[in-house]
């Protein structure tokens, strides 16, 4: 974006206002980051800046609250209750999310390929009916999933919390397989048929591994909405179904600890890693295979 | 020793997209080592044709019989025909080559694994054969030196020669060609012919659609003129371009020659 030599004063003055109004923007998006990271460090029982912290003095900087997180209870500045439940928790939240994650993309994917077929009747109010978790709101979706699961006694079981998360991961691997699903030349599909492949074997080795960019988007967004969603927590689950996002919850709401600014941290860093790996393998298959990324 | 029976034999081979009646009864026959061309407008069903052999298309009635076995067909509840026994398509496809217009090569394998993949899960070979097959098979196509390389990567004539190597590795009883050379640029057409003379010199049984009338006048043993889903008329290159009879097949020669 660099401004040519002839701009004219008013192009200049509109080129930085421009770059001020994205910076502003940009530093409004990640300012909750920026304040939690810092204090996720302080020594502090308190949620804010000390003047230690912000005069960068090393004994106003401690890891405790990372001890805590894992259930190191050692430290005698700790005056918070502590337990092993955030380690709890983040058991509980992976259990989860990952059982969810694996159910919705392998349900989502059988779904995009009945939806992608030429003649597949009701396509449109399938779809609808499929990505209708997305559209209505949670608090609906959650009591409903209370009441049918009460019926049959998967209210506060395991079972019933990763059904719960699978319905909302589904959309997303409904929409980005459907989508990769268009580009999908079917010819590929008949060369197999033609050299004797059974469709499933076909399936297997040709349409799936050239469909896995968006397999793999579509489970990363079902794992992050069942990783931290905490409305249908709090209607389905029960005292041993409690997640990262309940224990951050309760947390905030009957202690003022600092360990939910060091799980925030960890799951940030977390996301940033998974995002970029994601993304890095992205782009090394598609170099390998000269094809344009999208 | 068993009786000898032709590679490919179809009979009275019909199929209908909508009120249209693409194929009209076509049957044909090949012996081993027939390389067989099909020429025809566009239109005429050629390509229906080929697909129609391996069951790409489902044909709405005649029989295909490849070596002595017939594709058992029948009908499903909506009346529409469908193969009888699926594992037996599967079984005899792996005995017909197909090689498509748009090569249709598998673009996340590298060309050596798109040629041993079928080898390995098809004809359950070791991995050490089916890559020293797929192996012998490029350097057939001359391809040996881009094994390593992605389909994007190659050029047409490559991509081209990579998909017969790929349908010729199977062995098959018959390589049937879909208008191979098509899709193509000008300047490659001649390395993809080239191949394709000489699978026919080795005597492999071939059908071939194609618009290339020197390849179907120079290789062919027999050609075929389609006309709207009917053989118009058939019979030896010489026969066929020297002293043409239909009226048809001349007026399409002077069409496609000028």
């Amino acid at each position: 974006m660099a401004l040519p030599a002839y701009a004219t004063a008013p192009q200049r003055l509109w080129h930085y206002t421009y770059l001020g109004i994205c910076a502003a923007v940009l530093f409004f998006l990640v300012m909750p980051l920026i304040a939690v990271i810092p204090l996720s460090f302080s020594k502090s029982p308190f949620l804010h800046f000390t003047p230690e912290l912000l005069a960068l003095d090393p004994d106003a900087f401690s890891l405790r609250w990372y001890r805590m997180m894992i259930g190191d209870c050692s430290d005698p500045g700790i005056t918070t209750v502590c337990s092993d439940r955030w380690k709890d928790g983040a058991w509980n939240s992976l259990r989860i999310g990952i059982a969810a994650t694996i159910l919705a993309t392998t349900l989502g994917i059988l779904c995009a390929l009945g939806l992608s077929r030429p003649h597949m009747p009701f396509r449109k109010g399938i779809m609808a009916l499929m990505i209708s978790p997305l559209i209505v709101p949670l608090i609906i979706t959650a009591s409903g999933l209370f009441f049918a699961f009460a019926k049959w006694q998967l209210v506060s079981t395991f079972t019933g919390m990763i059904l719960a998360h699978t319905v909302l991961g589904l959309p997303f691997v409904v929409i980005t397989v459907t989508a990769t699903l268009v580009g999908f030349d079917t010819n590929l599909m008949k060369a197999a048929a033609s050299l004797g492949g059974t469709p499933v074997r076909s399936f297997f080795k040709v349409q799936l591994p050239l469909i896995t960019p968006g397999v793999i988007s579509g489970a990363l967004f079902a794992f992050i909405t069942s990783f931290d969603e905490v409305v249908i927590v709090l209607f389905i689950g029960g005292q041993n179904q409690i997640t990262l996002p309940r224990q951050m919850w309760s947390g905030i709401r009957q202690e003022i600890s600092p360990t939910i600014l060091s799980v925030a941290t960890i799951l940030v860093i977390l996301s940033i890693l998974l995002l970029t790996t994601v993304e890095l393998l992205r782009r090394r298959t598609e170099r390998l295979r000269g094809v344009s990324p999208g | 020793m068993e009786k000898k029976h032709p590679a490919l034999v179809v009979e009275n081979l019909r199929k209908r997209f909508g009120l249209e009646e693409v194929l009209k009864g076509l049957s044909l026959n090949a012996n081993e080592g027939d390389v067989i061309s099909m020429l025809g407008a566009s239109g005429s069903g050629k390509s229906t044709f080929l697909r129609c052999i391996n069951l790409l298309e489902i044909p709405d009635s005649g029989s295909v019989t490849v070596r002595g076995e017939t594709i058992h067909m029948a009908t499903d509840r909506a009346g529409n025909p469908t193969p009888a026994d699926m594992q037996q398509v599967v079984r005899l496809r792996a005995q017909l080559g197909m090689v498509f217009q748009n090569f249709n090569l598998w673009s996340h394998m590298t060309v050596l694994d798109n040629v041993a993949e079928a080898l390995i899960y098809v004809l359950k070979l070791s991995k050490i054969e089916a890559y020293e097959r797929a192996q012998a098979t490029l350097d057939k196509v001359g391809l040996s030196d881009r094994r390593d390389y992605y389909p994007a990567h190659i050029s047409g004539g490559q991509q081209q020669r990579a998909a017969i190597a790929r349908a010729l590795a199977m062995e098959p009883a018959v390589m049937l060609f879909d208008e191979p050379t098509s899709a193509l640029d000008p300047e490659l057409v001649g390395e993809v012919l080239k191949v394709m003379r000489t699978l026919a010199d080795e005597g492999r049984t071939m059908l071939v659609v194609t618009h290339e009338i020197g390849f179907a006048r120079d290789v062919s043993n027999r050609v075929i003129f389609l006309h709207e889903g009917l053989i118009e008329t058939e019979g030896t290159p010489q026969a066929m371009f020297s002293n043409p009879e239909s009226d048809r097949f001349r007026q399409f020669l002077s069409n496609t020659l000028h």
